[in-house]
């Protein structure tokens, strides 16, 4: 697998609205945390080195 | 009953009014990993003389889990049942978020080897079995409060300056190896630096005596009740001693902490009662550091004074213990006129690679018990919150991932076709064999395995023919109907054939070895 850099969300406004509603009245803390945890969860879907090592590449660039 | 801490005898030694002859091997310190140093070249037909400068075992436990490895290794050294008949033999690891069990291991699921996943026995019984040993070895020269004040090398001896209650003398010898321990005065003798990194966090270790039934597991949390927002571990040892830490942030006044009336009420909620002996309380900060080389001309550094490890993992004494494996037979060889000494560069590839698994181990299990503020504090929370919604985070929860011995990266015939357990750099399997076990009839010397159906390969090396078990098949044959394995005295798969291997390419591969190429 490659990183998939094209768009790929069936519906991209209704998931950015989505994730900011799972922020809603969160402290800067809380949202680190959920952050954390939604990062991790989706690291572990992925699974493949690869495709993360691509990820983290492409995030810090 | 604390233990108790006889101190051995000193006698003048000869040099001091007689110049001696050159000794073969200096070995300065008589901690665990001096000492099974002497024993294990003592092994090989080798001896030493062995210099501390104190005349007691280790004062507090210090090192309490001994692995199965360590234990295979005290075994030819001559103290394996007894350390397994008085150790607390354990396997089990559970780690525990707030009070939920979060992340279980067993270090040894499967059966059919000698030796258990690990024992708890203090530091100081494991000092007082091997000085026992070392005592009654002829091939043994130990000496107490002879302090090692300087070293001189040239490029084909070694020159140490010894301090004694009666006043110095000097001795000569081939090599000395420093077991001298973390805070190596060798290591400052000649120079060397000690790099590495520091852990910017306090954790009270103490040893209690109390009667109590808890069992054998190592138990481990983060941020329990009893000890909120920091990490807490709970380990049994022999004669009713547990061993307790408790993390207390890098704020914390380490004279303070040390104090009974601190002390006690810390360790009366863990326990739930206040019925317990302090045997020994002490305020650690944690460090992972490597010398960059551990031969250096004429002086070999081995165990701590080499490498320093956080005690998460048990990968201090244990890896000690490995260099010493590695280290006896290639020493004794070129002692011995066996070898080139360029064997003893492997030693010192062997067991940096060894040593940077270690340290890799040992930091990330620090890092997680200490995370820094901001996103490692985060990420380690969340990654224990998961662990209680989902299975896949329990994989990440790190309270120490406990000492295995590497596989070492040799590049001996292999064929990958047989089993990963016994691939060359791998030590070879135990399995049983009748009432007895494989792993006592391997080591001291270079030897063949042939097992199934193959005949004795005819190269001057000793053939051992294991009788065949599910064991032996599993872990020596896989798939295959026979094979044939070349192990090293440190009981180290060094190369493997399916079936039936050319006689010349078992004897250039053990060329290749003791000519340190391998
Ligand atoms: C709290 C704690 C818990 C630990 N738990 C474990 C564990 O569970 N499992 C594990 O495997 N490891 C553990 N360790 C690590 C373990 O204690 C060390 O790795 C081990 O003691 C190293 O042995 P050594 O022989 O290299 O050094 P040391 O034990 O330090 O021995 C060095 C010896 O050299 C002598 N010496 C020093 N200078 C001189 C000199 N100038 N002349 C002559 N002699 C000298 C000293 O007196 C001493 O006897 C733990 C350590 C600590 C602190």
């Amino acid at each position: 697998m490659t990183l998939i850099t094209e768009p790929n969300l069936p519906d991209p406004d209704g998931f950015y609205a989505r994730l900011l509603a799972a922020h809603k009245g969160l402290s800067p803390d809380q949202s680190q945390a959920l952050n954390a945890e939604l990062i991790l969860i989706l690291c572990n879907h992925i699974g493949d080195p690869a495709v993360i090592e691509a990820a983290l590449a492409l995030a810090r660039k | 009953m604390p233990y108790d801490y006889r101190p051995y005898p000193y006698t003048p030694p000869k040099g001091l009014t007689t110049p001696e002859d050159p000794h073969k091997v200096i070995i300065v310190g008589a901690g665990p990993v001096g000492l099974a140093m002497a024993l294990e070249l003592a092994n090989h037909g080798t001896a030493s003389v062995i210099l501390d400068d104190n005349n007691v075992v280790s004062v507090g436990s210090r090192a309490i889990c001994w692995s199965k490895r360590s234990l295979e290794i005290f075994d030819r050294l001559g103290i394996g049942a007894k350390a397994v008949e008085k150790g607390v033999t354990w396997k089990v690891g559970r780690t525990y978020h707030r009070d939920t069990e979060v992340f279980t291991v067993d270090l040894l699921p499967e059966d059919g080897h000698k030796m258990p996943a690990f024992i708890n026995l203090q530091q100081y019984y494991v000092e007082e079995y091997l000085i026992e040993q070392a005592l009654a070895n002829p091939l043994i020269d130990l000496r107490f409060k002879n302090e090692v004040i300087a070293i001189d090398q040239t490029e084909d001896t070694a020159h140490v300056s010894i301090r004694t209650p009666d006043g110095d003398y000097g001795l000569r010898a081939a090599y000395v190896l420093a077991c001298d321990g973390a805070r190596s005065p060798v290591r400052a003798m000649l120079g060397l630096d000690f790099e590495g990194e520091l852990f910017e966090e306090r954790f009270l270790i103490a040893d209690i005596e109390m009667q109590a039934d808890y069992p054998p597991d190592r138990r481990f949390w983060f941020a329990p009740p009893f000890h909120p927002g920091q990490s807490a571990l709970l380990h049994k040892q022999p004669d009713n001693i547990y061993r307790i830490d408790l993390q207390l942030g890098w704020d914390a006044d380490p004279e303070a902490e040390k104090k009974p009336e601190k002390v006690r009420p810390r360790i009366a909620r863990l326990v739930g009662h206040d019925d317990f002996r302090l045997d020994w309380v002490s305020i650690y900060t944690f460090q992972c550091r490597r010398l960059a080389r551990f031969v250096h001309g004429r002086t070999i550094f081995v165990g701590d004074s080499a490498h320093l490890v956080s005690p998460f993992g048990a990968r201090g004494g244990n890896a000690g213990l490995q260099d010493v494996d590695n280290l006896g037979w290639k020493l004794a060889a070129v002692l011995q006129g066996r070898a080139a000494p360029s064997l003893l560069d492997t030693y010192e590839t062997e067991r940096s690679f060894a040593t940077d698994e270690n340290i890799r181990h040992s930091s990330q299990s620090t890092r997680f018990i200490t995370p820094a503020e901001g996103v490692e504090t985060a990420f380690r929370n969340a990654v224990l919150s998961l662990a209680a919604k989902a299975p896949f985070a329990r994989k990440l929860v790190n309270s120490g991932r406990l000492s295995t011995p590497c596989t070492y990266p040799l590049n001996g015939p292999d064929d990958a076709r047989l089993p990963a357990a016994s691939a060359p750099g791998r030590v070879a399997p135990d399995a049983p064999q009748g009432k007895g076990w494989l792993i006592d009839r391997l080591g001291r010397e270079m030897q063949l395995l042939a097992v199934g159906d193959v005949d004795d390969p005819d190269v001057g090396l000793p053939v051992l023919r294991p009788k065949m078990n599910d064991h032996i098949r599993a872990r020596y044959l896989g798939d295959m109907a026979a094979a044939t394995y070349l192990i090293r005295p440190d009981q180290v798969v060094a190369a493997r054939w399916a079936g039936q291997p050319d006689p010349g390419t078992i004897t250039s591969t053990i060329t290749t070895i003791l000519e340190g190429r391998a």
